[in-house]
């Protein structure tokens, strides 16, 4: 189970509080589908996914991204205890949208991208590092109740 | 994996910019990447890695040098890299995974320093050049 120092804790929740979740979960579910076109296999009642500006624009990619990342935000809040707090989820990707859980890892690296080029500067090395130990975690917590 | 006419045209433009700043996102790369990914410091035992210091900041230097020899290149990454890619199959054997992660870290350097130019078209363009160009330093390693 991973742990979290004060510190991590402190680092991740600080900055989460700046970020809006509306704007760049739309972001990141985008960037996804871009950079890693495979992931679009989910997606086919999406619509128009056809190029970068297609699908950083759709109105569905966005709508979806937000709800991703509302959900990434339960994270936040329970992170002694992220394979509880997902333990739904996870089912719900296994079960019923059969995702392969490597899309999880893709999907939190684009995050910390994401927050890179929102936060600049402020995304010191060790910020980046409590998030990569959070998405890493959520991925872990996602995957937990595959079967 | 090949790169398209506009994948190449992204890299290359870009490289301008990124290359006034070449030494120090090198250093900020594998700074992130011993922060974030403690396991990579292995490869390092001989070296003082505290942020700031030099070996790091010469090694720093060094890894981006290399990547602006595969972006000037960059229709023959294999031919200018081949030294290298004999290198890290002969000599140094650095397990092909951590390749993505100082990957990664340098798409995360390279958002926090420019990040209007950083569009989705063009981390998608970066994420897959670094990815031919870790493909070509492990290509002799079995």
């Amino acid at each position: 189970m991973v742990h979290f120092t004060a510190e991590e804790k402190s680092a991740v929740t600080s900055l989460w509080g700046k970020v809006n979740v509306e704007e760049a979960g739309g972001e990141a579910l985008g960037r996804l589908l871009v950079v890693y076109p495979w992931t679009q296999r989910f997606f086919d009642s999406f619509g128009n996914l056809s190029s970068a500006s297609a699908i950083m624009g759709n109105p569905k990619v966005k709508a979806h991204g937000k709800k991703v990342l509302t959900s990434f935000g339960d994270a936040v809040k329970n992170m002694d205890n992220l394979k509880g707090a997902f333990a739904k989820l996870s089912e719900l990707h296994c079960d019923k949208l059969h995702v392969d859980p490597e899309n999880f890892r893709l999907l939190g690296n684009v995050l910390v991208i994401i927050l890179a080029s929102h936060f600049g500067r402020e995304f010191t090395p060790d910020m980046q590092a409590a998030w990569q130990k959070l998405v890493s975690g959520v991925a872990n917590a996602l995957s937990h109740k595959y079967h | 994996m090949s790169l398209t006419k506009a994948e190449r045209t992204i890299i290359v433009s870009m490289w301008n910019k990124v290359s006034t700043q070449a030494d120090s996102i090198g250093t900020e790369a594998l700074e992130r990447l011993f922060a974030s990914y403690p396991q990579t410091k292995t490869y390092f035992p001989h070296f003082d890695l505290h942020p700031g210091s030099a070996q790091l900041r010469a090694h720093g230097s060094k890894v981006v040098a290399a990547v602006g020899d595969a972006v000037k290149s960059i229709d023959n990454i294999s031919g200018a890299l081949s030294k290298l890619s004999e290198l890290h199959a002969y000599i140094l054997r650095v397990d092909p995974v951590n390749f993505k992660l100082l990957s990664h870290c340098l798409l995360v350097t390279l958002g926090t320093r420019f990040p209007a130019d950083f569009t989705a078209e063009a981390h998608a363009a970066w994420d897959k050049f670094l990815s031919v160009v870790s493909s070509v330093l492990t290509e002799k390693y079995r």
